[in-house]
């Protein structure tokens, strides 16, 4: 009796125990740059799912140049959601059914809770006196950019120096001109966002470095306040953020709730709030106006007004024989 | 001849020698500042930018710890794998005739001229969710890309030939007549590998293991493709070393390759060691046959 | 009682000898051997053809083009000559320096050697940032270098330095042992036979440094055709001018082309593959005319 009583107990708190490791993990594949927003927004929605649910939950982050992930997330990497910032690269997953074709309808804002913009930077006091894009254009101007064969940052510069021509009445056939202009202009291709800053502040070439808005604040904490300057052109473009679920691993792991909850939660007050803190654009109108010293006013467009959507702009302007490829192929 | 006639050409001899010897080492060492002293230089030059705390901080930060222990995790399978490997190529080839032979050898000198990028690549393509094997694999629930042993694989890939080709020309150039003679006297083939070839490639052995091992630690590129970049977990020291970049912590980043560029001296310095030991082992020998 | 009796020691010896002859004086041949056509043929062989099969793919009209694109044709020229520039280089560098390590004796030469390694533990990225650092218009030397001229950051120039610097590990390391194993009394005898230092270093060294000269060649040679991390940061990635081969791969993978990619790559390897396959060819005949076996 006394033996039974023993096997029964511990089989019962060895069930107890089990179910109490079986804490989900949610594996959260994302873009670059992204490691400290996700680490405080990580910190406040485990926070938040406990006092909502009561259970426990971790959050694994891997983060790589997005398109990178994307390949990844398509060859086996278990990510329960896709957090990218180029639209592109959520296209690709839903093509081969890791995602859902109709993500960009699953969450508000075609499921971009964020966003991000294009901006200058120059050195500090603005010597050569660069206000908009035309500036950068004048000969002896050295401007600094992503590559856009290898990164998205560059790929949004080229789309945003195209657009802004379009948004003052050019024509498609000027807004090319002034690209190419722009583009002999180039000295180096950098590699990622980061190569780029560092080609423009610890080399110290070029004297404009086009990057996204969020950038800035990372450039000050590294370099030091003062040494750089903003600049907001006229016109810019909106780069979105796009979030998604991965069909694949929620039907596998059985977590598409906490998946769908964590990416819902991108869109309260709190998960905005975090992200205007990291100088990432966030929708909520309210929240952007309460920001308004680091999201200065800057008139957008979105892909959509030019482009089409970002898959059309890949194959006519950066794969291979594209607009792109022609602003070094010509005239050689 | 006389004595001072004779002590005057060796002198000539002698000097002339030494300016040579001079020349040569300070065109030596000319060439080792430049491309090896100053690029340590500035790696630790940037790590201690911002202070010797912040160095040691970035040493001990969780994910740093992980990176650590993943790359020592790795290098422990992988160099015993290929050091396996290059003992049994070098005796293939060095010791017998056989046609192909160049072939072989042009083969195992392959993983080297494959861009790290396509290494990586060719092992998704096999190993992928949409590759020859991922339906069997995610079926049985067996993760190997974008997860350790894909890393391990990966990093076996790209270091395979540098025991092997350090072993070869050792041993073609000694030949194999200790080992014929061996053979002629009775001794079995093991025997012959233990007692005869073994000492005589001792040093091209720990030559090649110490390459090997930096090479494993320090790889990226092959790595990068099929770690997945999971914080923590799959990330090993020059995985970080990148992340940690590209977040504008360039001082931990030089912190931890720092810490690689230790490793690999350290692993130099155990050499020296043992050579020491060696020294004093054959001395006391010596005395002690005396 | 013995059927067969022995042959007598003499004959028996003789034909024992032949018959090992015709087989393989050598054990091991064929375990070693097939141990290493199945390591290699898992971890390197099969994987490769990976790339093939996908390559098969593309149409005969769409390899062409992804593969000999004026801008892919640039970069083959990049890749290829620069590595051979960074290897040559490094032949006569680092016999000089396995030279001056094994030979003489001067203080800080432990330090040296021990620095020869730093190229393979440095991951490749930090070796990029690093040569870039002191290479661009503001680094330690880059700044003495532009006063007089020279650019050398972010042009083909900046490729072949970072190209040598992760080759320095290979011709040192296969040839100091070699020289450590070499026999002193041999170039003794020259000298007492009347030949000057240099007839000594060109007649008895150097036959038997030759091919581990040329296998350390092959190993730069092969390995700077590969290597990405450390050229990017310092090779500018201008379309025609500065981008090497794996930066193309890159890119078409970023364009989810990666048909296009191994296609890239195929050509790569095989040209890699013809051109190792010269080098140790030349190898094993020096090895034949110098009077070496096997």
């Amino acid at each position: 009796m006394k033996k039974l009583t023993l096997v029964v107990f511990s089989t019962l708190s060895l069930l107890a125990s089990s179910v109490s490791f079986g804490q989900t993990t949610l594996l959260n594949v994302s873009y670059d740059v992204a490691r400290e927003f996700y680490k405080d927004y990580n910190a406040a929605f485990v926070e938040h799912y406990k006092k909502t649910t009561g259970k426990d939950i971790k959050i694994d982050q891997s983060h790589a140049g997005s398109s990178a992930q994307a390949r990844a997330v398509n060859d086996g990497l278990e990510a329960d959601v896709v957090t990218m910032n180029t639209t592109t690269d959520v296209d690709f997953l839903a093509s081969t059914g890791v995602v859902a074709k109709d993500w960009a309808k699953q969450f508000p804002y075609d499921a971009s809770p964020t966003t991000s913009t294009m901006l200058f930077l120059v050195r500090h006091g603005n010597p050569k006196g660069i206000k908009d894009w035309s500036d950068l254009i004048k000969p002896g101007v050295k401007v600094i950019v992503v590559n856009p064969k290898t990164g998205g940052n560059g790929r949004m510069a080229y789309l945003a120096a195209w657009g802004q021509i379009r948004k003052s009445g050019g024509t498609d056939a000027q807004a090319q001109e002034f690209v190419t202009a722009m583009f002999k202009n180039v000295p180096i291709l950098a590699k990622g966002g980061r190569d780029a800053t560092s080609i423009f502040l610890q080399r110290n070439i070029g004297d404009v470095l086009i990057t996204f808005e969020s950038e800035v604040v990372s450039v000050n904490r590294e370099f030091g306040e003062g040494k750089v300057d903003v600049i907001h052109p006229s016109a810019s473009i909106i780069t979105e953020n796009p979030v998604a679920i991965v069909e694949r691993t929620v039907n596998k792991k059985g977590t598409r709730e906490q998946a769908k909850a964590y990416l819902d939660f991108l869109y309260s007050d709190q998960g905005q709030e975090i992200a205007a803190k990291h100088a990432i654009r966030p929708r909520s109108p309210a929240i952007l106006a309460q920001h308004a010293d680091i999201f200065k006013p800057i008139q957008l467009f979105t892909v959509a007004d030019y482009f089409g959507n970002l898959s059309e702009a890949q194959k006519i302007h950066f794969n291979d024989g594209g607009l792109f490829d022609k602003i070094y192929t010509t005239g050689k | 001849m006389s004595t001072t006639h004779k002590s005057l050409r060796t002198a000539r001899a002698d000097s002339k020698a030494k300016w040579v010897r001079r020349l040569l080492i300070t065109t030596a060492l000319l060439f080792v500042f430049l491309f090896l002293v100053l690029p340590l230089a500035a790696v630790f030059t940037e790590a201690l930018r911002k202070g010797v705390g912040v160095y040691f901080a970035s040493l001990t930060d969780p994910d740093s710890l992980a990176a650590i222990r993943l790359t020592l995790f790795i290098t422990a399978i992988v160099v015993p794998l290929n050091l396996a490997f290059g003992i049994l190529a070098a005796w293939a080839v060095a010791k017998h005739d056989f046609k192909g032979k160049s072939l072989l050898i042009t083969l195992i000198d392959l993983p080297f001229s494959v861009s790290p990028v396509v290494a990586g690549l060719v092992y998704v393509l096999v190993f992928g969710a949409n590759g020859w094997f991922g339906g069997w694999l995610l079926a049985h629930d067996i993760k190997i890309i974008f997860a350790v042993p894909g890393m391990v694989i990966a990093t076996v890939f790209v270091t395979l030939p540098f025991i092997a080709r350090e072993l070869i020309p050792l041993m073609q150039s000694q030949g194999s007549d200790e080992e014929q003679a061996a053979i002629v006297l009775g001794a079995t083939g093991w025997q012959v590998f233990t007692r005869v070839t073994l000492p005589n490639i001792k040093w091209g052995l720990i030559y090649g293991v110490i390459l090997c091992n930096a090479r494993s630690m320090g790889e990226f590129g092959a790595v990068a493709v099929v770690s997945g970049h999971i914080r923590g977990q799959t990330n090993t020291m020059p995985l970080q070393v990148e992340i940690l970049y590209n977040e504008y912590q360039s001082a931990a980043a030089f912190a931890i390759a720092s810490l690689l560029a230790l490793l690999a001296l350290l692993t130099l310095l155990i050499k020296t060691f043992v050579e020491w030991r060696q020294h004093q082992s054959e001395q006391l020998l010596a005395r002690g046959l005396s | 009682m013995n059927l067969v009796s022995p042959p007598s020691p003499a004959v028996g010896e003789a034909t024992h000898l032949k018959r090992l002859k015709q087989q393989r004086v050598m054990p091991g041949f064929g375990l070693t051997l097939g141990l290493t056509m199945l390591y290699l043929s898992l971890i390197v062989l099969i994987p490769l053809s990976s790339l093939f099969f996908k390559t098969f793919t593309l149409s005969a009209d769409d390899f062409w083009i992804a593969v000999s694109s004026p801008r892919v044709m640039a970069s083959y020229r990049l890749t290829f000559g620069a590595a051979f520039l960074a290897a040559l280089f490094n032949l006569f560098t680092g016999l000089l320096l396995a030279w001056v390590l094994v030979r003489y004796d001067f203080p800080g030469k432990k330090i040296v050697d021990a620095l020869v390694d730093l190229p393979f533990a440095l991951p490749t990225a930090v070796a990029g940032i690093a040569l870039t650092a002191l290479l661009a218009g503001n680094g330690w030397l880059g700044s003495y270098l532009e006063a007089w001229g020279i650019t050398i950051a972010f042009t083909p120039a900046g490729v072949v330095v970072a190209l040598i610097f992760i080759g320095i590990p290979f011709v040192v390391r296969t040839v100091q042992p070699v020289l450590e194993d070499a026999e002193k009394e041999l170039e003794e005898a020259a000298t007492c036979l009347g030949a000057t230092p240099w007839q000594t270093f060109r007649y008895v060294i150097l036959p038997t440094i030759t091919p581990a000269l040329l296998t350390g060649f092959a190993m730069a040679f092969a390995r700077a055709i590969g290597e990405y991390g450390s050229v990017i940061f310092i090779a500018g990635n201008m379309p025609m001018v500065s981008e090497i081969t794996s930066l193309i791969i890159i890119g078409k993978l970023e364009q989810y082309d990666f048909a296009g990619a191994t296609a890239v790559a195929v050509v790569m390897l095989v040209g890699s593959f013809i051109l190792l396959m010269i080098i140790n060819l030349l190898q094993a005949w020096q090895r034949r005319r110098a009077g070496m076996k096997s």
